[in-house]
């Protein structure tokens, strides 16, 4: 399909099912739609077969996401899709499988099998929606959520520490790893895209809003005052190199984290042991 | 025939020559005993032939990982015990939900908990029928042979199969290491079935329709057909739904497609019950011990049969109601606490007397403490 | 009340052996070759089944094999016919479940307390390592000797099914070690 003179509109239209019914289980304003349309554009220029693409999901809000687009799409378990993901990628490898997941999702109850498809390298690309808590479920405190913040089981603030998910996927042994957030959505398709061209496990972070819940409840305003919000905290990877450590306290450092072109890929080496011991 | 290739094997090891003859290619697993020599085997086998081994963080990622495989179009397996079984606990009711033919091979140890690792145990039955939360029908059955151990895997693969669903094959550390001498089947011994494909076009698909026998044809990821696989509750295209007719229309989907056709699951064997005082009812590993007792009895002159469960589940109510008519007593055997004792009294006409030997130290049920009972009750 | 259990009597097409030692003797190993050496000659059912778990190194290690013409049952032993013990410690717990007039077969370099004076005794670990230079086969002599006491497997089933698992470099050792225990048991057994 030439997709160069198409309309957005008609390349979000393209991809979503049209039996499937809208408007869609997010919150109007939600950072969700935004990240699926840089998902689809990115999709739609890289010119994949779609039957080709297998989107895999666990629970959450951000977990619904697969259900609404024109893929093999499967919805599996809170924090399993990586692990699914895994069988379906190492089963069937000319697959391109994308993990759709949320904070609480991928680093509490997934955590396990986040860090160890990271290590495994498997060519994966896992996109983390990071709103900062549990949607779906009204509002409670996540591994990302911040020290001090409300949430609805940690009303008093948050005593916990949070994860850096990037910093995460790269000890663990990601070979490409980049954070976005929903406002700068021209850089969230081109990260996007990089990190489905590239072959190994990749993780994109973006940082969303859940004005519903977190929002409302640490008093950051609504959708576009969240987003605003974004803007103003986010450093680009080169600026940040040249910031004190507190200076980027409490901000969003965005951009390619991490790229590593030379780490084996876990389906390529399988294969090679295939190839060795079938003689 | 008499010149058929032999081989030693365990009972592990004679699971994944099963696998393998049925087409599995793809093994996710963790390792735990008494169960690690059939991954360990899968390891050393499958990239032979093209299949593929992986071992994940966990049994809750074995599992996945299996599923997800499956839906690509292969046949997955994995095997585990006890604590493992548990974890998959979960995932096992994402297979009933989703439709997804899988194999689960649990080596069962006692139990609860880490319990015995490296004893024997039979304390997984009900487990393998109620595990997971929710309504749903289950298939699990019971070699007690090495050869068995073989030609109920393929069994178990055909289940899933036919029927969509996920299949338990539930051995226990002996039969899991026991060797035995066994044929080794070549191409066309035994039937193997390989799932139902859609041949409707993408936009008439629909990946959950309501068949006649209630089964539907399964697309594979990759073959042209884009589908949505959820563990919501699902309408016929897979689409999660809350409306109470279509709820009422899966889960009976999910009990009926197994109910409906339960013969074509059965199996047992049955030995001299017709002139029997005393019947025999045992499982796995233990119904060895039973013919054995039977076989001692009956030279010695005493009226003994005996019922052998190879298809656990589901459960076979009419068949014992019919092969304990004409005894008096029935004696269940099993390695744990009693829980096929419970199913066995559900249909056993009141006149007769149940009585159950039992054994949940570890050890195997022997020929001697069945003839022990059959003392106290002839 | 005893109607039952005076009358039985356990089958006699079973043959039911007991290879029995400490950790690292090679009784498992030696048992799984034993298989094989009777899956060879012949149409015999046979199974085999260890005490397996952390317990079972280090202490008394055994490992049994059932024989049959027919369908083997119950595929533990139920009351030896065969007994090899390899240690003082192994002979003092199984010789219980040793039939009587069962064969007990007793590497005498290591046992020194006999509890009857019905056995076959081979100085198997001696005779390993003097004659062989290694105590590693004395499993492998042990087998050669129950070769010869019940003739339930060929001289030559026996090596091919040593050979086929032993590691490459000890094929010479085996055999030889199948050579001496059998010789040696054809001596007594002559007696």
């Amino acid at each position: 399909m030439a997709t160069a003179e198409k309309q957005k509109s008609d390349v979000m239209l393209d991809y979503l099912i049209p039996q499937k019914k809208f408007p869609s289980v997010w919150c109007p304003g939600c950072g969700n739609g935004i990240v699926m349309g840089a998902f689809i554009r990115a999709v739609d220029k890289l010119e994949y077969d779609r039957n080709d693409i297998a989107m895999v999901s666990g629970i959450g809000c951000t977990s619904r996401m697969p259900v609404y687009l024109d893929f093999n799409s499967l919805h599996t378990m809170h924090g399993r899709a990586l692990a699914f993901a895994t069988g379906v990628k190492f089963a069937q490898p000319k697959m391109k499988v994308v993990v759709i997941t949320g904070d609480g999702d991928a680093l509490a109850i997934g955590g396990n099998h986040f860090i160890h498809a990271c290590r495994r390298n498997i060519d994966i690309t896992c996109i983390l929606i990071n709103n900062h808590t549990y949607g779906m479920t009204g509002g409670q405190g996540s591994p990302t959520t911040p020290s001090d913040a409300i949430s609805t089981t940690t009303p008093f603030g948050n005593v916990e520490k949070h994860f850096d998910p990037c910093d995460l996927a790269k000890s663990a042994g990601a070979s490409y790893v980049a954070r976005g957030t929903v406002y700068h959505y021209p850089q969230l398709e081109k990260i996007i895209t990089a990190a489905l061209e590239h072959k190994g496990f990749s993780l994109v972070e973006v940082i969303s809003n859940c004005h519903t819940y977190y929002g409302r409840l640490n008093k950051k305003g609504d959708a576009p005052a969240m987003l605003d919000m974004f803007k103003d905290l986010s450093v680009t990877k080169a600026k940040a190199k040249n910031m004190e450590q507190e200076e980027l306290e409490n901000k969003f450092v965005i951009g390619k984290m991490h790229e590593d072109n030379v780490k084996t890929e876990f389906c390529d080496e399988y294969k090679k042991i295939i190839d060795k011991q079938k003689g | 025939m008499a010149n058929k290739k032999k081989k030693l094997l365990q009972g592990n090891g004679a699971c994944v020559e099963g696998a393998i003859y049925s087409g599995m290619t793809f093994y996710a697993g963790y390792p735990i005993t008494p169960s690690t020599e059939i991954a360990e085997g899968c390891a050393r086998l499958l990239p032979k032939m093209g299949g593929r081994f992986i071992q994940m963080e966990d049994e809750i990622a074995s599992i996945a990982a299996i599923i997800g495989a499956s839906v690509t179009g292969r046949k997955a397996l994995t095997g585990t015990s006890g604590p493992g079984y548990s974890l998959m606990q979960e995932s096992i009711g994402y297979a009933y939900m989703t439709e997804t033919p899988i194999v689960i091979i649990n080596v069962q140890r006692g139990g609860p908990s880490t319990g015995l690792p490296t004893k024997v145990g039979q304390a997984d039955t009900m487990q393998a029928r109620w595990g997971t939360h929710g309504d749903y029908n289950a298939i699990a059955i019971a070699p007690s042979t090495v050869g068995e151990c073989l030609t109920e895997t393929i069994r178990a693969f055909n289940l899933a199969e036919r029927f969509r669903t996920p299949v338990t094959v539930l051995l226990d550390e002996v039969m899991g290491h026991m060797r035995e001498i066994i044929e080794v089947p070549e191409k066309g011994d035994h039937e193997v079935f390989n799932r139902v494909k859609p041949t409707a076009s993408h936009e008439e698909f629909e990946a959950f329709e309501m068949t006649e026998n209630l089964v539907s044809p399964m697309a594979s990821y990759g073959d042209g057909y884009r589908y949505n696989v959820t563990g919501l509750t699902h309408d016929t295209r897979g689409f999660s739904t809350n409306r109470t007719d279509e709820s009422i229309q899966k889960l009976d989907k999910l009990f009926y497609k197994i109910e409906n056709y339960k013969d074509e699951i059965f199996k047992s064997r049955v030995e001299l019950v017709e002139d029997a005082d005393v019947v025999f009812i045992s499982y796995g590993t233990v119904s060895r011990a039973a013919l054995q007792a039977m076989q001692i009895a009956r030279k010695a002159g005493a009226k003994v049969g005996s019922i052998q469960l190879y298809t656990i589940w589901p459960f076979d109510y009419d068949m014992i109601k019919k092969a304990t008519a004409n005894c008096k007593t029935v004696v269940v055997a099993e390695m744990n606490m009693g829980q096929i004792c419970h199913e066995v009294k559900k249909v056993l006409d009141p006149s007769k007397k149940l009585e159950t030997v039992q054994r949940y130290d570890g050890e195997i049920i022997t020929p001697m403490e069945l003839l022990e009972k059959l003392e106290e009750v002839l | 009340m005893a109607k039952l259990l005076d009358k039985i009597e356990i089958p006699h097409d079973r043959f039911e052996i007991r290879l029995s030692g400490s950790g690292g003797q090679g009784m498992i190993f030696g048992s799984v070759v034993l298989c094989e050496a009777v899956g060879q000659s012949g149409n015999k059912s046979v199974v085999q089944s260890q005490s397996y778990g952390p317990e079972a190194r280090g202490g008394a290690s055994k490992a049994d094999v059932v024989i049959s013409d027919s369908e083997i049952y119950y595929p533990k032993a139920m009351k030896l016919d065969l007994l090899l013990a390899m240690t003082q410690e192994s002979l003092d717990k199984y010789f219980g479940d040793l039939k009587d007039h069962g064969v007990l077969i007793i590497d005498t370099s290591l046992v020194t307390d006999f509890p009857t004076d019905e056995y076959y005794g081979i100085e198997f670990t001696r005779l390993a390592r003097n004659e062989i230079g290694s105590i590693v086969v004395a499993n492998v002599m042990a087998l050669g000797a129950i070769c010869a006491l019940t003739g339930l497997f060929t001289k030559e089933a026996l090596t091919t099914a040593v050979l086929a698992r032993a590691p490459k470099g000890t094929e010479d050792r085996n055999k030889k070690a199948i050579e001496i225990g059998f010789d040696e048991a054809m001596k007594i057994k002559k007696k």
